[in-house]
C-alpha cells in the first residue's frame, strides 16, 4: 500500500487506459487507451500529425475535459468523482494552462490578465498580486508591456503573457497547447527557452504539445500519438536519466 | 475592486452605446411608473377623502340588519303565522345618552347624536323636500366638517333663535331664501315649526347642498313629535381605515345597525381596488418591458464573449463566479437605470403638478392631485432590478454553463 502511496506522490500525472469518445451520430474516437504517467520536474513533448488526439489529451490531463473511460489522477488523487467547482479549483491551484492562441482577456491589461487567476484564487491581497504579476512579466521581458492591451503587443509577447499568466498562482504543472505554433522561429525559441528554464531552474512540470520535432527533441520525454492512442513513450537519449 | 465587479463593468463600459440603450429603457420604465403611481395615488388620496369627509366614518342608525322577530312568533314558535297585526316599534335608538356614553369609552374618535326628518320646507310660495338633521353644534364639529363647510353664519348660530336652521347654499337658492329668513318647515305627519334661517352651507357634494338642512336636536325632536328621540349616532373615528371593525363591534355591542364609510361606499372601493391592479399590472408590465432591452444586451455579450467566458472557465473560475459576472452586468444597467429613471419620474411629477387648468366654467383653477412617496420609487427600483435581473439569469446561466473545451477546440 505504501508503495503504492509513494508511486502517487511521485507522479503529478496519471492516465489510466483513459478514453474520450465524442457522443453524436456518428461517435469519434479523440483518444483512446492513454496510460501515462508525469512524474515532477519532467518536460514531456506530445507530438504527432495533425488530428491525432493531442489537445484532446491534453485537456483531460489538464481536467478540462472527462474520459468517458478510464481516469485521470492529479496528485494521487482520483479526479471523476469530483464536480466541475472542485476540477475548477485544481485548474485555477496546481495546473497553468498556455494554448495556441494566447486567449488573452483583450478589454483588459496586461497586467491585469496576469493578475486575472491570482484574483480568481483569492489568497494574496491586491497590492501583493499587483507586486508578483509585475515580477512576473518582469521575469518575461515583458515589464514595460504591462499597461498595454494585448492587440497592442506582438505574437510572441502575447505567448510569453500567456506564460506570466499560467505561473501567476504558482501551480507546479504548466501544459502547452503548441505554444509556439503561431510564432516566428525567433519569438518560438524564446517561448521554449523560458518553458526549458522553468523546469530546469524553477522545478517545474511541463507538458507540451508540439509538432516541432526539433524543440521534441529538446525536451526530456517525447509521447507519440497516433489516431488517438500512443505509440511511443520515450526519453530522449541525449539527455541524462533523470531520478523520480 | 473584486474581480467579478472589475470584469462586469468592463464588459458593460466597453458597449457603452448598447448599454445606454439599456438603461434608457429601464430608466424610461421606471421614470413613467413613479409618475403614473404618483397621479393614481394622488386622485385616490383626493377622492377618499372626499368620500371619508363627506359621511361621518360610523352611522348607527335606529335600524336592525334582520327585522326583529315578531312576539307571536317567539311565543308559539310558529312556522307561519298569517293575518296578525305586526307590532310597531317605537322608532329611535332606545337609551342614546347610555350608548354615547358606552361608546366614548372605547372607541378612538368622536361621536354625535342627530334626529333626522324628512320634512317639506316652504318659503315665499315654494315647497321643497328636504332631509333634515337635528344635530348638537358642541359636538357636530368633532364628526363631520360642517363646521368648515359654512359659508354664512355658523353652527353656534343655531342657538340665536328659537327654532334656527342652516341650509344647503343650493337649497336656499332654489326656494330663495336668504340669512334671515323665516321658513316653515312642516312634516307629513302634520308637525310644523317656523324657522329662522341662520345660515348656509356648502359642501361640494351636490345632493348634500341641495338637499340638507340642519336645526337643533330639539327642533327636530317636535318635527319628529317624539320628545327624547335620538335616530343616529355619528362616529369619526381617529383612523378612517379602522373604520370597519368599531362599526362591527358597535354593531355586535348595541344590536343597532352601524355602517361604516367603506360599508357604505362598497362599490367605489371595489372600483379603486381594481384601478390599483389595473395600475400595478401596468406599471409592472412597463417595466418587463424595459428589461427586454436588458436581456438584449446582456446576451449579446454573453454571445460576443464566449471566448472569453471559456479562458475564465479553463483558467479555473467557478460556474457561480461566471454566473455572477452577468447578473451583476443586469444589476448595472437596472442600477443605473433606476436611478436616472427616478430622477425622470420626480421630473415629470412635477411638471405635471404644475399644470393648471379648469374642469368647468365655476370651479377655481385647480392642478392634478399627485401623491409623492418615497414608496413609488423604491417599489419602481426593486421592480425594475429584479426585472433586470430575471433578464440576465438565463443568459447568465448559459455563460456559466459553457463548455470551455467547445469554445478552445473551435479556435485552435
Ligand atoms: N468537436 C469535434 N467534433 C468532431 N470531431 C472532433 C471534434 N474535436 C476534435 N475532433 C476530431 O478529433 C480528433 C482529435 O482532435 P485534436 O485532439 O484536436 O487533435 P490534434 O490536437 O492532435 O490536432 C481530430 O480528428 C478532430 O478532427
Ligand atoms: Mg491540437
Amino acid at each position: 500500500m505504501s508503495s503504492a502511496a509513494d508511486a502517487a506522490s511521485s507522479s503529478l500525472i496519471v492516465a489510466r487506459d483513459a478514453t474520450r469518445i465524442l457522443e453524436g451520430v456518428v461517435p469519434v474516437t479523440l483518444v483512446r487507451g492513454i496510460n501515462m504517467t508525469v512524474r515532477p520536474r519532467e518536460f514531456v513533448a506530445i507530438t504527432g500529425p495533425s488530428g491525432s488526439g493531442k489537445s484532446s489529451l491534453l485537456y483531460l490531463l489538464g481536467l478540462l475535459d472527462l474520459p468517458t473511460s478510464g481516469e485521470v489522477l492529479i496528485g494521487g488523487k482520483a479526479t471523476a468523482h469530483m464536480d466541475e467547482d472542485e476540477r475548477a479549483m485544481i485548474r485555477l491551484a496546481t495546473l497553468g494552462f498556455v494554448f495556441q492562441f494566447h486567449f488573452l482577456l483583450p478589454e483588459f491589461s496586461i497586467l491585469d490578465n496576469v493578475m486575472l487567476p491570482m484574483r480568481a484564487l483569492g489568497q494574496l491581497s491586491l497590492d501583493e498580486i499587483r507586486a508578483r504579476a509585475h515580477q512576473l512579466l518582469d521575469a518575461l521581458g515583458l515589464s514595460d508591456r504591462a499597461h498595454k492591451l494585448p492587440e497592442q503587443l506582438s505574437g510572441g509577447q502575447r505567448q510569453r503573457v500567456a506564460v506570466a499568466r499560467a505561473l501567476a498562482n504558482d501551480p507546479p504543472v504548466i501544459l502547452a497547447d503548441e505554444p509556439t505554433g503561431s510564432l516566428d522561429s525567433k519569438s518560438s525559441e524564446q517561448v521554449f527557452q523560458i518553458l526549458r528554464d522553468l523546469v530546469d531552474q524553477r522545478g517545474k512540470t511541463v507538458v507540451a504539445v508540439t509538432h516541432d520535432l526539433g524543440l521534441a527533441r529538446r525536451m526530456d520525454r517525447r509521447i507519440q500519438l497516433v489516431d488517438g492512442a500512443i505509440a511511443t513513450d520515450a526519453a530522449n537519449s541525449h539527455l541524462p536519466e533523470r531520478s523520480p | 475592486m473584486n474581480l467579478v465587479l472589475d470584469i462586469a463593468v468592463t464588459h458593460v463600459r466597453h458597449r457603452a452605446r448598447q448599454s445606454l440603450v439599456a438603461v434608457a429603457g429601464v430608466a424610461i420604465g421606471v421614470g413613467f411608473s413613479i409618475m403614473m403611481a404618483a397621479l393614481m395615488e394622488g386622485s385616490q388620496n383626493d377622492f377618499m377623502k372626499v368620500l371619508i369627509d363627506a359621511l361621518p366614518h360610523i352611522t348607527v342608525s335606529d335600524q336592525r340588519r334582520q327585522a326583529p322577530p315578531q312576539p307571536a312568533e317567539a311565543a308559539f314558535a310558529a312556522a307561519e303565522i298569517h293575518g296578525l297585526t305586526p307590532q310597531v316599534l317605537r322608532r329611535g335608538i332606545k337609551n342614546p345618552l347610555a350608548i354615547m356614553a358606552g361608546l366614548e369609552g372605547w372607541v378612538p374618535g368622536a361621536v354625535a347624536p342627530s334626529v333626522k326628518v324628512q320634512a317639506l320646507l316652504r318659503y315665499a310660495g315654494r315647497d321643497i323636500a328636504a332631509s333634515i338633521s337635528g344635530i348638537d353644534p358642541r359636538r357636530e364639529p368633532k364628526v363631520s366638517q360642517l363646521a368648515t363647510q359654512m359659508r354664512q353664519g355658523d353652527l353656534k348660530a343655531l342657538y340665536t333663535a328659537k327654532d334656527a336652521i342652516i341650509l344647503g347654499d343650493r337649497l336656499a337658492e332654489k326656494i330663495g331664501a336668504r340669512l334671515g329668513a323665516n321658513i316653515t318647515v312642516q312634516t307629513t305627519e302634520g308637525a310644523r315649526v317656523t324657522a329662522h334661517v341662520v345660515g348656509l352651507f356648502h359642501s361640494g357634494v351636490r345632493a348634500a347642498d341641495e338637499g340638507n338642512a340642519y336645526v337643533l336636536i330639539k327642533t327636530a325632536q317636535i318635527l319628529a313629535q317624539q320628545t327624547g328621540l335620538v335616530n343616529e349616532l355619528r362616529v369619526r373615528a381617529a383612523d378612517p381605515l379602522s373604520a370597519r371593525r368599531i362599526a362591527d363591534r358597535i354593531e355586535s355591542e348595541t344590536g343597532y345597525k352601524s355602517v361604516s364609510w367603506q360599508e357604505a361606499n362598497e362599490d367605489l372601493l371595489s372600483a379603486l381596488v381594481i384601478r390599483n391592479i389595473l395600475m400595478y399590472t401596468i406599471v409592472g408590465a412597463i417595466l418587463l418591458v424595459a428589461s427586454f432591452g436588458t436581456y438584449n444586451i446582456i446576451s449579446t455579450i454573453t454571445h460576443e464573449k464566449t471566448r472569453d467566458i471559456a479562458i475564465l472557465k479553463s483558467l479555473g473560475l467557478r460556474q457561480a463566479t461566471v454566473r455572477r459576472i452577468f447578473l451583476l452586468e443586469s444589476l448595472i444597467i437596472g442600477l443605473l437605470g433606476a436611478v436616472i429613471g427616478w430622477g425622470i419620474g420626480f421630473g415629470l411629477t412635477v411638471l405635471l403638478g404644475s399644470v393648471e387648468f379648469k374642469v368647468s366654467a365655476v370651479t377655481e383653477i385647480t392642478r392634478l392631485p399627485l401623491a409623492y412617496s418615497l414608496w413609488h420609487y423604491v417599489l419602481a427600483a426593486v421592480v425594475a432590478l429584479l426585472s433586470s435581473l430575471l433578464a440576465g439569469l438565463f443568459p447568465a446561466r448559459k455563460a456559466a454553463r459553457l463548455h470551455p473545451v467547445d469554445i478552445i477546440r473551435g479556435a485552435t
